[in-house]
């Protein structure tokens, strides 16, 4: 019984232990739901973000460039589906047997696989690997045909860049490629929208328009687990396709420039005397852009950077060349405004002009005898020129050339590469080259040789303002979200002319004193193309309505000695690289004029022979097409 | 005393059956249904190697628990003693000749199935304390001989198992041992002035820890400090619970285990998968179900006559809470990464072997909670 009252005691005192525990098993319980309330009620957001931030990953597609349209809505640079094959390392069976059968199949190179091979250790396994970015549809389909026995092997369609008329604007448009390490730190919109396999415009107008053109990413979401593996395609957001971009340009008019200078090197450009539309630049020989997007091979690329008539350089923009002849009739007009001249003064020829003596050379050896302006500038006296310029001094003649756009970009920023040019004055030597300026040199910048350097563009606006009747215009290539048509901003100049005569606006708008002295230099240019003894009167058009006036030039690129003076060599006999340049500046149809062109052949002899011709193939085309254009000048509306 | 024996001896079998515990069995069934499904989340929805095992354990143990359940307490309590000499010999054993893995030695390979010794301990390190103190007078409890005694007893397994090493599983050990000190009487004042002794040690035992010890301690105090490497799992299963909810994310759609976020999932984290699909709710209504288990064998040690049973009862009660507030307070992130699965839902043979016998001589004492053991 002691036992037994032992045995109670003790149960006694469990009992009364045990009571405790309990309390503090219910406490140590309580603590432990609360702990569940706060992570899962209270702080329940924070913790739903952290779990989607570990299992959904966001992969960004490349944007869809936006279009590029011609004037007519054409694409002139567009998207095409290409197709790819990629190579799921994890799916694949037999790695060695599957490089063996695509080698077979797509005639990869050695160089290739050991490509693929070092990017199978590089990549995770379920990261695709690109074995080849454009297959031909042929290729598509054979491998379409073997899939059964290329298992890993993913045919994918996807969107690449596309010039559908390869080299016709490569000038203009530049292309894409894709951007290297500075190209994605200095932009940050493309460092926002990278993703790998993204192209980026290096050149032209895909450079210059990027932010409008590049468009937004399409945003894929993938559940993925804890090792970054793909488990699941959430929803898809789609991206939106870049800016549709119109130029001014058109393609007809493009096309036949570029074969009109087929295995020539120089320029055309084609411009809205109103407007200032441009409505072609092209630049000989071109290459083709398409070779860049998927990166140019070695030997293509060499090809391209070692052709001696330059391919890379767009002589219309960057090319720099002595106007020559084409520059007198800014001389003829900057004398007349000034009353040096008037349409009497005469000068005898006698083919050459001393001066403290130095003899400056007529083109013609035997001279023209007593020239007036019009005849002067119709046969292309130089000594006529020479007296003009002597008489007007440099600096006067700088201020009309300057006014008519030489010596300053045309297009503005549009392209990088584009050149100022240069229109010397007595300052500019004094500054630039410390020497005082010699009369000498007066009289050869009146001929258009010496400092004076111009690119072909300047040579176009040149023209198209003395064709318009002496108005400034504002180049474009790309159509701004307010259009004017040629006939409205042909009626404002004259509008404006007849009622704001002394307005702000006019006074920068206009670019003459007397009107008279336009039509003057006009008439000269006429007979320069139309007229007997005319430099390009062989390359004329009778129809008043292809009818249209120029100006021949011929630019030495060396000076000429003595005795090639007297051997008077053919061109054929001459090395390429000493030949003459061949220019030709015109505007048409004379009466009522539209269209302004200036045409550059490099190393082409002379301006009638080699250049004017291209001018009356042209002019033809571009006429014909003039009421085409009008019919779109209410096309669509893009903003840029 | 001896017809006495008898007497309860010749229950027979209907009536062992009605003795049962069936509140207690019903919650057991009830846990071991939902550690099945949970099982089945874990391998992603499909009936795979966990889950395929864990149902296949749970077949073989639960009968085994009724068989436990019927023999006589007294039984068990005649065998305290060799079981747990038993269990120090496969303790031994095993730091000799046990399969390595991941860097500790714990197991024995039995062909079937691979035994843990140390998760028997848990239970044997209770039955024999609590057949020590059933016996011991109560004015010896606090007396120098026994309190040595069963420090022994309980201080040679942990040490044992501290050295394969598993820090986890020893110290549940040393705390169910202690417990039934607790209960036996030993005077308060004697655990006050051993847990300050405890403190006051503390930096000389961290020193003797291991570096991954060392680190799961460090993680624990500051998760962040390594988010990616030893913080990783508690940053993780916090991440899991947390984003549950109210309501959970549903079955079978927690997408931190599904997408293999979570570590150890099986085992030590099954709670955070389960809470991470069944919400607030959910895991309030598992600790219910804890709670209900543990409250019936608190219930069956106070309604026991002897006090071996009692003591196993209270003793065991507070094991299984402390397993689960162990492994709660582990996967909340209030308490350092220590190994130590949550009863019946996480998977592995032994520990449930071992829950499983425990229940099984809790419903011994149900079915015999009148005999009275000397």
């Amino acid at each position: 019984m002691i036992k037994s009252n032992s045995g109670i005691r003790k149960a006694d005192v469990i009992n009364r232990r045990m009571f405790i525990i309990g309390v503090a098993k219910v406490v140590v319980f309580a603590g432990i739901v609360t702990r569940l309330f706060s992570l899962q009620i209270n702080e329940n957001k924070k913790y739903l973000t952290l779990s989607d931030k570990n299992r959904i990953r966001e992969w960004k597609l490349p944007p869809t460039r936006g279009n590029i349209v011609d004037y007519f809505g054409n694409i002139i640079a567009g998207n095409l589906k290409v197709y790819q094959l990629h190579i799921i390392p994890e799916q694949v069976e037999n790695f060695n047997y599957l490089l063996v059968r695509l080698k077979n199949l797509l005639n990869l190179s050695e160089k290739k696989i050991a490509k693929i091979n070092k990017l199978k250790l590089e990549l995770k396994p379920w990261d695709s690997i690109i074995v080849s970015e454009n297959l031909s549809w042929s290729q598509f389909v054979k491998i379409n045909n073997y899939l059964y026995d290329l298992v890993g092997v993913k045919p994918v369609m996807t969107i690449s860049r596309n010039y559908p008329f390869k080299d016709v604007y490569t000038h203009i448009l530049g292309y894409v490629s894709q951007p290297n390490e500075q190209e994605i730190l200095d932009s940050q919109i493309i460092q926002e929208k990278f993703v790998p396999g993204m192209k980026i415009g290096k050149l032209g107008l895909e450079k210059r328009l990027e932010n409008h053109l590049i468009g937004t990413n399409a945003i894929q979401r993938y559940e993925v687990n804890a090792y970054g593996k793909r488990i699941n395609q959430l929803e898809h957001q789609k991206g939106k396709q870049g800016s549709k971009i119109r130029l001014t340009v058109d393609t007809e008019i493009q096309k036949a420039c570029a074969e009109l200078l087929t295995d020539k090197a120089g320029s055309i450009s084609v411009m809205d005397v109103y407007t200032g539309d441009i409505i072609a630049m092209y630049s000989s020989p071109s290459y083709d852009p398409n070779l860049f997007l998927f990166g140019i091979s070695q030997d293509e690329w060499q090809l391209i950077r070692n052709n001696p008539l330059k391919p890379l350089i767009n002589k219309t923009l960057s090319g720099l060349y002595s106007p020559g002849s084409t520059i007198k009739p800014i001389v003829a007009l900057s004398a007349l405004e000034n009353n040096v001249i008037d349409t009497k003064f005469k000068v005898k020829c006698t083919g050459k002009m001393e001066l403290y003596g130095q003899t400056f050379h007529c083109w013609k050896e035997k001279g023209h005898g007593w020239v007036s302006l019009k005849n002067a500038m119709k046969q292309s006296c130089d000594t006529y020129f020479y007296e003009v310029s002597r008489l007007l001094g440099v600096d006067r003649l700088n201020l009309t050339a300057e006014k008519f756009g030489l010596g300053k970009k045309v297009l503005g920023d549009y392209f990088d590469v584009e050149k100022k040019g240069l229109f010397p004055n007595t300052k500019w030597k004094k500054n630039n080259l410390g020497k005082g300026w010699v009369l000498g040199e007066t009289l050869i910048t009146g001929i258009g040789q010496g400092y004076i350097q111009s690119t072909p563009l300047q040579l176009c606006m040149m023209t198209a303002q003395i064709a318009n009747g002496g108005y400034a215009i504002k180049p474009k290539i790309v159509v701004d979200s307010n259009p004017i048509s040629y006939e409205d901003a042909k009626q404002s100049m004259e509008n404006e002319l007849l009622f704001n005569k002394d307005s702000e606006l006019l006074r920068d708008k206009k670019l003459f004193k007397n009107k008279k002295n336009i039509k003057i230099v006009q008439e000269a240019m006429f007979s320069s193309t139309n007229e007997r003894f005319g430099t390009s009167y062989k390359s004329r058009i009778d129809d008043p309505k292809y009818q249209f006036a120029g100006k021949t030039g011929t630019a030495q690129v060396k000076r000429i000695s003595k005795r090639e003076r007297e051997l008077d060599l053919e061109l054929q006999q001459i090395p390429y690289k000493d030949r003459d340049h061949a220019l030709y500046v015109a505007y048409g149809p004379y009466i009522n004029p539209r269209y302004a062109m200036s045409i550059i052949v490099e190393h082409g002899g002379s301006g009638s022979k080699a250049a004017a011709p291209i001018a009356k193939k042209l002019f033809k085309l571009i006429i014909d097409r003039h009421d085409l254009r009008n019919e779109q000048s209410n096309f669509e509306r893009i903003t840029v | 005393m001896f017809q006495h024996d008898r007497l309860n001896n010749e229950i027979t079998f209907l009536q062992k059956i009605k003795n049962l515990d069936y509140i207690l069995l019903i919650s057991v069934i009830l846990l071991s249904v939902v550690s099945v499904f949970i099982m089945y989340s874990t391998d992603g929805g499909e009936i795979l190697f966990h889950t395929k095992n864990h149902f296949i354990k749970l077949l073989v143990f639960f009968p085994l628990m009724i068989f436990v359940a019927f023999f006589n307490i007294k039984f068990w309590h005649n065998f305290s003693y060799i079981i747990y000499f038993i269990v120090i010999i496969l303790l031994i054993y095993v730091s000799f000749f046990g399969i390595k893995s991941s860097g500790s030695q714990r197991w024995m390979d039995l062909y079937l199935f691979v035994l843990q010794p140390s998760e028997l301990m848990k239970i044997a390190i209770i039955m024999c304390l609590a057949k020590y103190y059933n016996r011991l007078k109560i004015e010896n409890v606090n007396s120098f001989t026994s309190i040595t005694i069963v420090l022994s007893i309980i201080f040679i397994p942990v040490i044992f198992v501290v050295s394969q090493p598993d820090l986890g599983t020893s110290i549940l050990i040393a705390l169910s041992g202690l417990i039934i000190l607790w209960l036996g009487g030993v005077k308060i004042k004697y655990f006050i002035y051993s847990f300050f002794t405890f403190l006051i040690s503390l930096p000389f035992i961290i020193s003797f820890l291991k570096p991954y010890q060392k680190l799961r301690i460090l993680t624990f105090l500051d998760p962040d400090r390594d988010p990616l490497g030893a913080g990783y799992q508690i940053i993780q299963s916090k991440i899991a619970i947390g984003s549950g909810g109210l309501n959970g994310k549903g079955f079978l759609k927690g997408t931190q285990s599904y997408l293999d976020f979570l570590p150890e999932k099986h085992t030590d984290f099954i709670f955070t998968l389960f809470s991470e699909e069944f919400g607030f709710i959910g895991s309030v209504l598992l600790l219910i179900l804890y709670s209900i288990i543990i409250f019936r064998i608190i219930r069956i040690g106070s309604i026991s006559r002897s006090n071996f049973a009692r003591l196993f009862c209270f003793g065991y009660a507070f094991a299984i809470f402390i397993y689960i507030v162990v492994n709660l307070s582990m996967v909340l992130g209030l308490l350092p990464i220590v190994g130590s699965p949550l009863p019946i839902m996480s998977y592995g043979g032994s520990s449930m072997l071992a829950t499983m016998i425990g229940f099984g001589i809790v419903l011994s004492a149900k079915i015999n909670h009148k005999q009275v053991i000397a």
